[in-house]
């Protein structure tokens, strides 16, 4: 396995074994942060993707520009996504997510 | 076995264990480390795939910022950050099915990748050391890419604008009583309180009296 960490491949199946983790946390946990940190972990796992491909494709830099802007977006959904969760908190004294439930009653 | 193939099994099972720390512990503040576990694989990750600016970036943007916010926030709700205990868990059913699908999905995939009958490895070609570096980067982004750059500022000052106004609601109204505020005591009632059984005088009555006094 002297090709261990050279081969494309590889990168792509931990992007895709980051990313399962990160939805599979999203759906099943009710912890708003909980489910905030697994879309981080699931944009982490693309900005994974971009950078290995843009290794192969090594005749421009698009996919780490690209990165880079989509961890710009990330600081900023998280910024907003905290605050969301503060007013969330403030109305329901709780974080779970099933207890937004004001449009069902 | 290269340097650098340890170096990527390392950061690989770094990042993975991180990532299953982030959604399988019950303490929000473990879920935290758990993300900049992830989050310093990752950039370890970064630097196999020669990208020294991004995995500078990643751990000043994520591990700097992210992870401190999470943190910040997870103190401020204290205890009532973690898993509502007591409190019903709806359509478990639902949720644990769709990670289970999901599960199934990626696995599925993988065993496309991997036990493909033709199933190619592409090793990466060579690399011109500059690929990635702060100086490539930084060309691209104040030289073609100088829009969208001036465009994430801008989103990051709506970002930060929205979030205080969001996190900040309602601000305080404090509720004045009536006899506090002057329109009301002119208005509603008897200034004191020994007019209190005595009705003001009616339109006629002040009628009647201002044709006595002429």
């Amino acid at each position: 396995m002297s090709s261990l960490g050279y081969v494309i491949e590889q990168y792509i199946m931990l992007s895709g074994a980051l990313f399962t983790l990160g939805c599979i946390g999203f759906l099943v946990r009710r912890n708003v942060l909980v489910q905030l940190m697994s879309i981080e972990l699931m944009l982490n796992s693309v900005n994974l993707t971009l950078v290995a491909y843009n290794r192969m494709h090594t005749g421009d830099l698009n996919g780490q520009v690209f990165a880079f802007f989509i961890i710009a977006v990330a600081a900023a959904e998280v910024a907003v996504g905290l605050a969301i969760v503060l007013a969330f908190y403030r109305l329901k004294s709780s974080v779970q997510s099933d207890e937004a439930d004001q449009l069902r009653h | 076995m290269t340097v650098g193939n340890v170096f990527f099994a390392v950061a690989s099972v770094v990042a993975l264990l991180g990532a299953f720390m982030t959604i399988a512990s019950q303490s929000p503040v473990r879920s935290a480390v758990g993300l900049l576990i992830t989050i310093v694989g990752i950039a370890a990750l970064f630097l196999m795939l020669n990208a020294q600016f991004l995995a500078a970036i990643q751990l000043i943007v994520y591990a700097g910022a992210v992870v401190v916010l999470f943190v910040f926030v997870i103190m401020l709700l204290g205890p009532d950050a973690g898993d509502g205990e007591g409190t019903v868990a709806r359509a478990r059913v639902a949720r644990y099915g769709a990670g289970a699908f999901f599960a199934l999905l990626a696995a599925a995939a993988a065993h496309l990748v991997t036990r493909a009958p033709d199933a190619v490895f592409t090793p990466f070609g060579a690399v011109d050391p500059e690929h990635g570096s702060v100086e490539a980067i930084g060309r691209l982004l104040f030289g073609s890419d100088v829009v969208p750059f001036e465009l994430a500022t801008a989103l990051l000052i709506v970002a930060v604008v929205g979030a205080i106004a969001v996190a900040r609601g309602k601000p305080h109204v404090r509720r004045q009583s009536k006899s506090a505020s002057p329109t009301a005591r002119m208005f509603h009632g008897p200034l004191m309180a020994r007019d209190a059984q005595r009705p003001l005088p009616t339109k006629a009555e002040k009628a009647a009296k201002a044709a006595g006094g002429a």
